[in-house]
């Protein structure tokens, strides 16, 4: 399972965007979408790929589905040339587009499904047996014969990545699967993905805003800022170059004046309650003996950093590094 | 190596292309059961697009109510250019027209959906949003067809037939081309839809009036440039047994299939450069 499925290499992307400046002049003007994207990703591997707008997932998915073809740089999925071989590719993966529903509108979920077994020419058995598993795991039984106009956002992606996995891609993208899905879909969804990709080994690589779907499926992430890969690895690696820090949240029997403890810093003091964050990558057990030890708690909980702070955080530095390299240059 | 297989790559193989024109079938029967979901629109928009192509027909049969001929050629004979220009413009609407909808997909960026599926692009956006209704001009336009053979007598050899047979087909071919064509437009530029719609359905209307009411260098035009006159003009004159307004030479009058065949190998020339376009712009 430690075979290469994606390369990329030096792959950089640019669009040239003619704008109107005056009656007939129009100015052109190069915008770097992907400024040099170098990374791989295994077989089996399930993958966050998460960034700010505008910072180039998207095209990154494009170029990879064959969608797009890369300025410069050499990109391989499963050995083949994404753009070259498209409609051969096609049949060993899996795409869906958060905002783009590819299910029939105006008929019943199921003939979507019938659509994509002649399109993909899967053979019968097969199909039904996915069928009926995806039914099975993403609850879409009493769905099946609704026409799709009828469902809902949630009901209608849970039918879209099902649309997506029924000739059993080698390789799924996700582009903001869980976007503006209620608390229950987006767990049905992970749940599912997380199944697909132990029990098939299907490699899949997602973008999302929900810094959850991270924490809950991916042992990689990767983020991407400005056209570039900022960081590549786990998710406690993430929180460590982010000089993350948890909270600890101490309740005391009596009001008392701020805490001092070697290893945290004070964050906020109001009334009996106390917050201490300290690094997210320091073990907590030592200070809540310590606490233990000093005061008398009436409650002590530790609270996990906001992802979305780290990542802020990242931006913030690389957003110096550009700056940094705009000054040399 | 994937460089190797380069050469390969550029020509499908041939069950591929029957199975695109397969899944063109799938798609075209999923967009009839989707109209179908509302039949009462389904049937008012086919009665109005009859009664909209009868109207051409209509103005045809007034002007004929105060003179004898136009152009010299008779209410029969212009009926079978009429027929003639409508049905294969009919067919070829039926089958590819609603591509001039292109550019509402390649705006909103929906093309990518078809990018990603293993049959070529033109084969699911040919069957893209298929009307069904647009079969109204084709029962029209072959009713009077109809009369107008009845009322012509025209002494049918075997060439005849075979002359007529490859009008209505290279007619069509021609046509789905114009269209194809057009729609590959759509990648490059914002709105072609009128640009292409002035060359199919404005096409259409002038070749169901004889060519000699035209200016000579317009009719030049429809033979050299858009070969609209190898729609039904040129074989028109022989079948009719009519001169050529333009003095060319008579193999004009058999040269429909070239002219389709140079159509057709120009629109997917066209279309390939526009989907190449796509992918290396964007959305």
């Amino acid at each position: 399972m430690d075979e290469v499925l994606i390369e990329v290499e030096g792959v950089t992307k640019s669009f040239v965007v003619r704008r109107r400046a005056g009656r007939l002049r129009r100015t052109r003007e190069v915008v770097n979408a992907v400024a040099g994207l170098d990374f791989t990703v295994r077989r089996g591997e399930m993958v966050g790929y998460i960034g700010p707008n505008g910072a180039g997932k998207s095209t990154t998915v494009k170029m990879l589905t064959g969608i797009l073809l890369p300025s410069t740089g050499r990109l391989r999925v499963a050995g083949a040339d994404p753009v070259r071989d498209r409609v051969r590719l096609a049949q060993r993966m899996g795409v869906v587009f958060g905002q783009r529903t590819t299910l029939w509108w105006d008929l019943p979920l199921r003939d979507s499904y019938e659509l994509a077994r002649r399109i993909y020419r899967i053979p019968e058995a097969t199909y039904a047996g996915n069928l009926d598993r995806c039914v099975e795991l993403l609850e879409l039984g009493p769905l099946l014969d609704v026409p799709v106009r009828q469902l809902s956002l949630g009901q209608r992606m849970r039918g879209d990545i099902a649309a997506a996995l029924l000739h059993e891609p080698e390789v799924l993208y996700l582009d903001e699967p869980t976007i503006g899905l209620d608390v229950v879909s987006k767990r049905r969804v992970r749940e599912f993905l997380a199944r697909i990709n132990a029990e098939q080994g299907t490699t899949v690589l997602l973008t999302t805003h929900d810094l959850t779907d991270i924490e809950q499926l991916c042992s990689r992430v990767m983020v991407i800022d400005h056209g570039r890969v900022v960081y590549d690895g786990g998710l406690d690696g993430l929180h460590r170059q982010g000089r993350s820090e948890r909270t600890l949240v101490v309740e005391l029997e009596r009001e008392l004046p701020p805490i001092e403890l070697p290893g945290t810093r004070l964050v906020r003091c109001e009334g009996t309650r106390q917050w201490l964050a300290f690094p997210a990558s320091a073990s907590a057990a030592p200070l809540v003996a310590e606490l233990a030890g000093r005061y008398e708690l009436r409650d002590l909980s530790v609270r996990e950093p906001e992802i979305e702070d780290v990542i802020a955080r990242m931006y913030g530095e690389a957003e110096q590094v550009d700056a940094a390299v705009a000054q040399v240059g | 190596m994937a460089e190797a297989r380069f050469g390969a790559r550029t020509r499908p193989a041939r069950w591929d292309v029957v199975h695109a024109v397969r899944c063109y079938g799938h798609i075209v029967r999923m967009w009839i059961r989707a109209a179908l979901a509302y039949p009462a629109s389904f049937w008012m928009t086919m009665a109005g697009n009859l009664a909209a192509s009868g109207m051409d027909f209509v103005v045809i049969v007034v002007m004929f109510l105060h003179t004898r001929a136009l152009g010299g050629w008779s209410l029969p004979q212009v009926a079978f250019l009429y027929g003639t220009s409508g049905l294969t413009l009919g067919l070829a609407d039926v089958f590819v027209g609603s591509m001039d909808q292109l550019g509402v997909r390649v705006r909103e960026g929906s093309v990518d959906t078809v990018l990603v599926r293993p049959v070529p692009a033109l084969a699911q956006l040919a069957g893209d949003r298929f009307a069904l209704r647009r079969i109204g001009r084709v029962l029209q336009s072959g009713a009077v067809l109809t009369w107008s053979l009845l009322r012509l007598d025209l002494s049918w050899t075997p060439l005849k037939v075979l002359v007529f047979a490859s009008l209505v087909l290279c007619g069509t071919v021609i046509f789905g081309s114009v269209f194809v064509g057009g729609s590959a437009c759509h990648f490059f530029m914002a709105d072609a839809a009128e640009v292409q719609n002035s060359f199919t359905y404005g096409g259409a209307t002038m070749l169901q009036y004889p060519p000699t009411v035209y200016a000579r260098d317009i009719v030049r035009g429809t033979v050299f440039g858009v070969p609209l006159a190898f729609v039904n003009w040129l074989p028109a004159l022989y079948l009719l047994g009519r001169d050529d307004p333009l003095g060319l030479p008579s193999w004009f009058r058999f040269a429909s299939p070239v002219a389709a065949l140079l159509c057709a190998t120009g629109a997917g020339l066209l279309w390939r450069t526009g989907v190449r376009s796509y992918r290396s712009t964007g959305s």
